[in-house]
């Protein structure tokens, strides 16, 4: 099997997956653990992964128990399938091990119709990455070589129209009713708001909810361009209007941004990682003793905490773009970038990592809590 | 927070077994770190042979120089005071109320420091002269010390721990076992590397254990079993305002039950997944933030590998062996970002030192994996029992990158430099799945011989829980063997062995052929190796990292080739006999080196060290100290040269090897230096220079041996000769204890010849260190030991400048030095080792390499040997005259012994090193340096009551003096049976008690148990024999219960002597520069 690269290269490997060739955008990611959470992220709708970690398959892949009307999918799985157009790894763990166990890594590609290589030098290829940007690239199964027309930008496709859901659905029976707008949402949003005691409307990506009943709207993450989601925008525009609580997570950062009025612009490489440092630059609007909270109704103790964070995005919100009223939440400690925003006075406020994690540490877990918890009031 | 002027850092002391080089490591970077911000730093550590003890050198005070590396001037990551004094209260308190500090660091020094810092705070001295602790509260230090608190604690926030019950009588012990149920887990509060604990599994064996334990610690905790359970760790770093990472989490190959300090421990994880991998990070972040931890811990995990249950088994609340290994495993700088947490700093305003782009408030994310595997050296201790678990026995580690398991492992394996046992291997499969199933330091070896013979990884697992996944990496390797034996070496199975760990000389093996062969082979076949990067980032930013592998998974190399480059060979792994010694030279090397404005290559394999810190040389490649790797290296660098001097035996052997491949190593010709190591060479070298030395001979059947011997008379030393620096020697007295050591050599034959020679009974020894360039002499210090010969000089107690020794003599061991000197052309560091015994001197070794005492005569003189042996191989010239025997002061050396961990060891000296490490101390007079130095290697000084049991005639004669010198100081006398008779005829009055076989009271036994005595004096009967007597048990016992024990007759003549002259004098706490200036 082969990787080839846009810009001429071609990188030899062993096949594991399935037998058949496919196109998409090769970008990398360097968490340790959490592949099958990973694999089934939708917002890798379209995309050749590069594990950066050698050694994938480990710890196998659990049944799949499809889950029972009104109840999300069990962990660790974040949707149906596996989202990732291939994979791209160091070294394939053949034998695997762990008690949740049920079958290979390979097998689960193979049924899945996903290609996946081994041998590679992972690193090598993540420095041409990060050193070129994204690449598009063609994982092909057979003897032919470069062709022109074989690469195909996933971007220019409306990925979200892809992965959301098609009809609506209903979980849980909380009084707090939320309506979660799927733009591909990790199975894990769903579980981190029930699991708060809410009731989750969970709706297409282009669904008008201006009618449902609802208080408080979640706008989840997501592959691809934001720009694409033309419609989301529009209705979280009319939800703007009517001053609903809004929370947007990843993608959801960005098309809250872009309804605002601010900018996005794409990444040279991404975020894919679990170690990203996103500094609280307000305080978490906490629900800490008055002594500790500022005037404003942060908290003093929280501010300039630094969290590691989940993340997967191509993506990002221009910092310097956001319109009067709104401020940056969090900003990325290493390169400065915007990872989340919130307005100053009306209850809005996004996140561009994963507080849901699912792969990666749950740190910031308490942006569901805060959320849950001022709709309460 | 206001930062203090001037802080107090306590060091760990010697090396022992569960507390190694690491704190070298952890407190040099401390160090560094309250440099940069411009705080006076005082160090109190009798390791004399760590960096961190390190001043400027030559006349105080000489400017600072440059450093060519970053600029940095040299004094400045250097401490302002230091003082080489035992760590315990009475010297701390004399030390705080001198120096005055503002700040205490406790948790740099391992559990040494953590104690000491937690006495002063009890008595009340920090809080008396104003010392703030740093960092980690005592409070919360407390809450992980004391086992009741700790369970308490975690309570609080819902975290489990193994059922347990806190108990500080056998009674309640017993109590609280019956309560939990057996088998059962006793552990000993505040004890290091988990001494004093185990399984246990009846009453009977508990109260047993209990006796022991509470000799040296005041609490046990009886706790529930949770052996067979995923054992796993993560390093936590939390700051002031509560920001709080998991540097790394690292899983021990070897289950709960096995020691961590024992276990094979890969990083990260290889068989968690993300919902276990984050569920224990969460909890430790919870349980670090309870606590209140600011700085650096380890939290350690019970992980149920098939429920996901968990129990948290300690947190440490300090720098610690697995948070070095975390650091280098990782790139992230624990030690240095704890110190600067504890002045006050968040972690958001702290640089990843690495990248220097990002911040240090991030976790690593790795591309690579590394896997630790401990170093045992039980073979050199007759009785010990070589089981492993939840005691830590090893003595050292080396750690292996790479970037798949079976890379890691093989190279590991081959980085611990211990020969491979064939006999072992060649047992029967019952044999060797006993080993699986009651693990013994051979585990490894016996897996993989089980494999080979057919056993299924199913059946394994069964016998050792290990992991399926781990054991199936190692099958892996077993059937490329098969592959690679039958197979044609393709380009494609050349790969697959080089990915799969196997070295030139493995396939060689397996191939019939020779290393060199195989290599051509594969150069020829184009599978090369690359040089990848720790970046902390796996590749996301762009870093300037220095901190390099070799892999065979890789497709390209990170960097490009240096200029003017020099490769210092590092020490590999700490065994007996190889310690932080020869880090210390490895580092002045690469100092003097990057002076001389070299960019400067470290090669090592052992996280427990400074050298491979990557800020200590301009490329550190963490890599096997073998001949394969160190030419893959120099073949991509071309550097000018290699230093193969200062890092001990291991590279030692190279020098040759590396001359034949056409790398030109650094100082003496590696053939002079073959010369020194070659029996025979070296023996008709000093016949031609008409040096005298004891009579020898190679012999290769029993039978020669024993007629060599009686020619020679006995007694003899004999030892195979394929071994070296002492491995494997013995004394034989006579005929019969000759076979004896003959038929369990087992194998004397022309492959394995053994070496006989004369042993000379009550003699001196007598060691010169030096430096010379082109054959001649350029510094020299003479030591003397206190004991006579048939102590090795690794256990000896060493004394510089020389007390007893003759002008004479001294004179006659320069010229005989400068002879061998001469002849050898040597440039560079060496060492001769010297008898003296009426008038003859005789030389017994010769190593052309630094040796142990290097730091010792350079801190003592005053003058640093590495550097001026540096600058000799580099062929600069001196016309500086040295003074090393005219001194102020006197020091004194004395081995660290950790025989504590060693079960059914005899705590004796042999001709066969056993220590584990040393210590150093200043005195103005001889006596006052021996008895600190004692006193820093863990000795106490008795009060009142002193067991005395003196075999032999000629010990008690000579020793009597002594006796009725401890009489007149007042101490009261218990005396076994021949001894009580021998000093009631000479008029020395003791208490006579019975032998312990005797079974009659007053016992010896019964007395220790009643911790009635405070000082054993024990000299065995038979010198230089190991032997299973009354005296045996009572050395044993005398460790066990922890009582201080002599049993060499010129060190306790020596002791006794020093205490009588000390009386009422006082030990002074005078720092180094006191004494220099």
């Amino acid at each position: 099997m082969k990787l080839l690269l846009k810009d001429g290269t071609t990188i030899e490997g062993k096949s594991f997956g399935a037998n058949r060739s496919v196109a998409g955008e090769v970008v990398f990611a360097t968490g340790m653990v959490g592949y099958p959470e990973a694999f089934t992220d939708p917002s890798y709708a379209g995309q050749i992964l590069v594990c950066t970690y050698p050694l994938i398959g480990n710890y196998g892949v659990p049944s799949f128990a499809k889950a029972s009307e009104g109840k999300p999918d069990a962990s660790p799985f974040e949707s149906r399938k596996i989202q990732i157009a291939g994979l791209v790894v160091s070294e394939y763990s053949e034998k695997y091990s762990h008690a949740t166990a049920k079958r290979s890594l390979a097998d689960w590609l193979k049924k899945s119709g996903v290609p996946a290589m081994s041998g590679v030098d992972t690193r090598a290829l993540t420095k041409r990455l990060r050193e070129h940007g994204v690449i598009l690239g063609y994982l092909s199964s057979t003897k032919y070589g470069h062709g022109v027309s074989i690469f195909k930008d996933p971007n220019q496709e409306n990925l979200v129209a892809r992965v959301s859901i098609k009809k609506k659905k209903i979980y849980g029976k909380g009084r707090i009713k939320i309506i979660a707008v799927d733009c591909g949402m990790k199975e894990n949003i769903v579980r981190s708001l029930l699991t708060r005691g809410a009731t989750v409307i969970r709706v297409p990506w282009d669904y008008d909810f201006s009618k449902e009943r609802y208080h408080g709207l979640l706008i989840s993450n997501g592959p691809g361009d934001p720009i694409m989601a033309e419609k989301t925008i529009e209705h979280i525009r009319a939800a703007m209007k009517e001053n609903k609580p809004i929370l947007g997570v990843c993608l959801g950062n960005q098309l809250l941004a872009l309804a605002a009025g601010a900018k996005t612009y794409k990444l040279k490489y991404g975020h894919r990682s679990q170690n990203q440092p996103c500094i609280d630059l307000i305080g978490r609007p906490s629900f800490a003793p008055p002594s500790r909270k500022a005037s404003d109704g942060h908290s003093k103790a929280t501010k300039g905490r630094c969290y590691i964070t989940s993340q997967n995005h191509g993506y990002a919100v221009d910092g310097k773009s956001l319109p009067a009223g709104w401020e940056e939440w969090f900003v990325n400690a290493n390169d400065d970038s915007n990872e989340g925003m919130l307005h100053k006075t009306k209850p809005w406020r996004s996140v561009q990592f994963h507080p849901e994690a699912s792969p990666g540490p749950t740190d910031t877990a308490w942006i569901f809590d805060e959320f849950i918890a001022s709709l309460k009031k | 927070m206001r930062k203090p002027k001037k802080v107090l850092i306590l060091g760990s002391g010697g090396l022992k077994i569960g507390q190694a080089g690491e704190f070298d490591y952890s407190g040099s970077q401390a160090i560094k770190a309250l440099k940069e911000e411009g705080v006076k730093v005082v160090l109190i550590n009798p390791n004399i042979a760590t960096i961190q003890t390190d001043l400027p050198f030559g006349a105080l005070p000489r400017p600072p120089k440059l450093h060519a590396k970053d600029g940095a001037k040299e004094g400045e990551k250097l401490a302002d005071t230091v003082y080489f004094l035992p760590l315990t209260e009475q010297f701390a308190v004399q030390v705080i109320k001198k120096e005055r500090p503002d700040g205490i660091l406790l948790g740099f020094g391992g559990q040494t420091a953590l104690n000491l810092g937690l006495a002063l705070e009890k008595s009340g001295t920090l809080k008396k002269y104003g010392v703030r602790v740093l960092g980690t509260p005592v409070a919360a230090i407390r809450d992980t010390e004391d086992r009741d608190l700790f369970v308490r604690r975690l309570n609080e926030i819902n975290v489990s721990t193994p059922k347990s019950r806190a108990a500080s009588t056998i009674s309640a012990a017993l109590k609280a076992a019956e309560e939990i149920g057996y088998p059962l887990m006793m552990r000993a509060g505040f004890a290091l590397g988990g001494e004093g604990s185990g399984v246990v599994r009846d009453a009977k064996m508990l109260s047993e254990k209990l006796k022991e334990v509470f000799r040296s610690t005041p609490q046990v905790l009886i706790e529930e079993y949770v052996g067979g359970w995923k054992e796993i760790e993560y390093e936590v770093v939390r700051d002031r305002a509560d920001n709080c990472i998991t540097v790394c989490n690292m899983e021990n190959i070897d289950p709960m039950g096995i020691h961590t300090g024992e276990s094979f421990v890969v990083a990260p994880s290889q068989t968690l997944n993300n919902q276990e991998y984050h569920a224990l990070r969460g909890i430790a972040i919870r349980v670090i933030r309870h606590l209140g931890i600011v700085g650096e811990c380890n939290i350690q995990y019970a992980l149920h590998p098939k429920t996901g249950d968990y129990r948290v088994i300690e947190v440490n609340a300090r720098l610690s062996r697995s948070s070095a290994l975390a650091s280098k495993a990782t790139g992230y700088p624990l030690a240095h970002v704890a110190a600067k947490l504890a002045l006050g700093y968040t972690l958001p305003e702290l640089k990843n030192s690495v990248t220097k782009q990002t911040t240090a408030c991030f976790e690593p994310a790795l591309d690579y994996l590394v896997l630790k595997v401990p170093r045992w050296d039980i073979t050199k201790f007759d009785n010990a029992t070589s089981k492993i678990g939840s005691e830590m026995k090893s003595v050292g580690e080396v750690m292996a990158i790479g970037r798949s398991f079976e890379e890691v492992l093989q190279k590991a394996l081959r980085m611990l430099n211990v020969p491979l046992d064939k006999a072992y291997l060649a047992r029967p499969v019952g044999a060797l799945l006993e080993d699986i199933r009651h693990p013994t330091t051979n585990r490894i070896h016996a897996i993989f011989g089980a494999l080979r013979k057919g056993v299924s990884v199913g059946k394994i697992h069964q016998l050792s829980h290990i992991d399926v996944w781990f054991l199936e990496k190692i099958k892996n390797i077993v059937e490329l063997e098969a592959k690679l034996r039958r197979g044609k070496l393709t380009p494609a199975l050349m790969r697959e062995a080089k990915q799969k760990g196997f070295s030139d000389r493995d396939i060689a093996a397996l191939k019939k052929t020779n290393e060199a062969k195989v290599r051509a082979l594969r150069k020829k076949l184009g599978v090369l190796p690359s040089i990848k990067q720790i970046d902390t980032l796996a590749g996301e930013f762009p870093a300037k990292t220095n901190y390099l592998y070799l892999t065979y998974h890789g497709a390209e190399h990170d960097i490009e080739h240096g200029k003017n480059q020099a490769i210092v060979l590092g020490s590999g792994p700490y065994a007996i006999g190889s310690s932080v010694e020869f880090d210390w030279s490895g580092v002045q090397a690469l100092r003097t080196l990057g002076e001389k404005g070299y960019e400067t290559i470290m090669i090592n394999s052992n996280p427990e060290t400074v050298s491979t810190d990557y800020d200590m040389s301009d490329r550190l490649y963490f890599e096997e100290l073998s001949l394969e790797r160190v030419l893959d290296i120099v073949e991509f660098e071309k550097p000018k040269g290699v230093v193969v001097s200062t890092g001990g035996q291991i590279p030692n052997n190279l020098a040759l090897p590396l001359q034949k491949a056409g790398v030109h190593v650094f100082g003496t010709d590696p053939r002079n230096i073959d010369r020194a190591e070659n029996r025979h060479a070296f023996s008709k070298l000093l016949d031609t220079l008409d040096v005298d030395q004891p009579a020898w001979a190679e012999l290769t059947s029993p039978s020669a041996a024993v007629k060599a011997a009686e020619k020679f008379g006995y007694p003899v030393l004999v030892r195979p000769s394929y071994v070296l620096s002492g491995a494997a020697m013995s004394v034989a007295l006579n005929r019969e204890s000759l076979l004896k050591y003959l038929k369990r050599a087992a194998d004397v034959s022309p492959d394995h010849p053994v070496v006989i020679s004369k042993f000379i009974e009550n003699a001196r020894e007598i060691e010169i260190d030096g430096v010379a360039a082109r054959g001649s002499l350029l510094i020299y210090a003479i030591t003397e030991h206190v004991e006579n010969a048939g102590t090795h000089s690794g256990d000896a107690t060493v004394v510089l400048p020389p007390q007893r020794t003759y002008l004479e003599t001294i004179r006659r061991v320069k010229d005989v030095t400068k002879a061998i000197v001469r002849e050898l052309k040597i440039t560079g560091p060496f060492n001769v080792q010297f008898i003296a015994k009426d008038n003859r001197l005789q030389v017994i070794e010769c190593n052309v390499r630094a040796s142990r005492s290097f730091p010792f005569v350079s801190k003592v003189t005053g003058h640093n040997f590495i550097d001026i042996a540096t600058r000799a191989m580099l062929g600069e010239g001196t016309k500086e005259r040295y003074r090393t025997l005219e001194l102020d002061y006197v020091a004194v050396k004395s081995p660290q012994f950790s025989y504590g961990r060693i079960k059914g060891a005899d705590p004796r000296s042999f001709v066969e090193m056993a220590s584990t490490g040393e210590v150093a101390c200043f005195g103005d007079s001889y006596g006052e340096a021996l008895l600190k130095s004692m006193l820093a290697a863990g000795f106490r000084l008795p009060k009142r009551n002193v067991l005395v049991s003196l075999g032999k005639e000629e010990n008690k004669l000579k020793l009597l003096p002594a006796m009725q010198m401890l009489v007149n100081m007042k101490f009261k006398l218990f005396a076994t049976e021949h001894t009580a008779d021998f000093l009631a005829a000479n008029g020395v009055p003791c208490e006579k008690v019975f032998k312990i076989s005797t079974g009659q009271e007053p016992n010896v036994l019964s007395l220790m148990e009643q911790g009635a005595i405070d000082l054993i004096i024990n000299i065995p009967t038979r010198a230089y024999e190991r032997e299973n007597t009354d005296g045996f048990i009572i050395r044993r016992k005398a460790i066990d219960m922890n009582i201080p024990l002599i049993t060499n007759r010129q060190l306790a003549e020596a002791f006794v002597t020093a205490l009588h002259e000390q009386k009422g004098n006082g030990l002074k706490a005078k720092s180094w520069s006191e004494y220099r200036a």
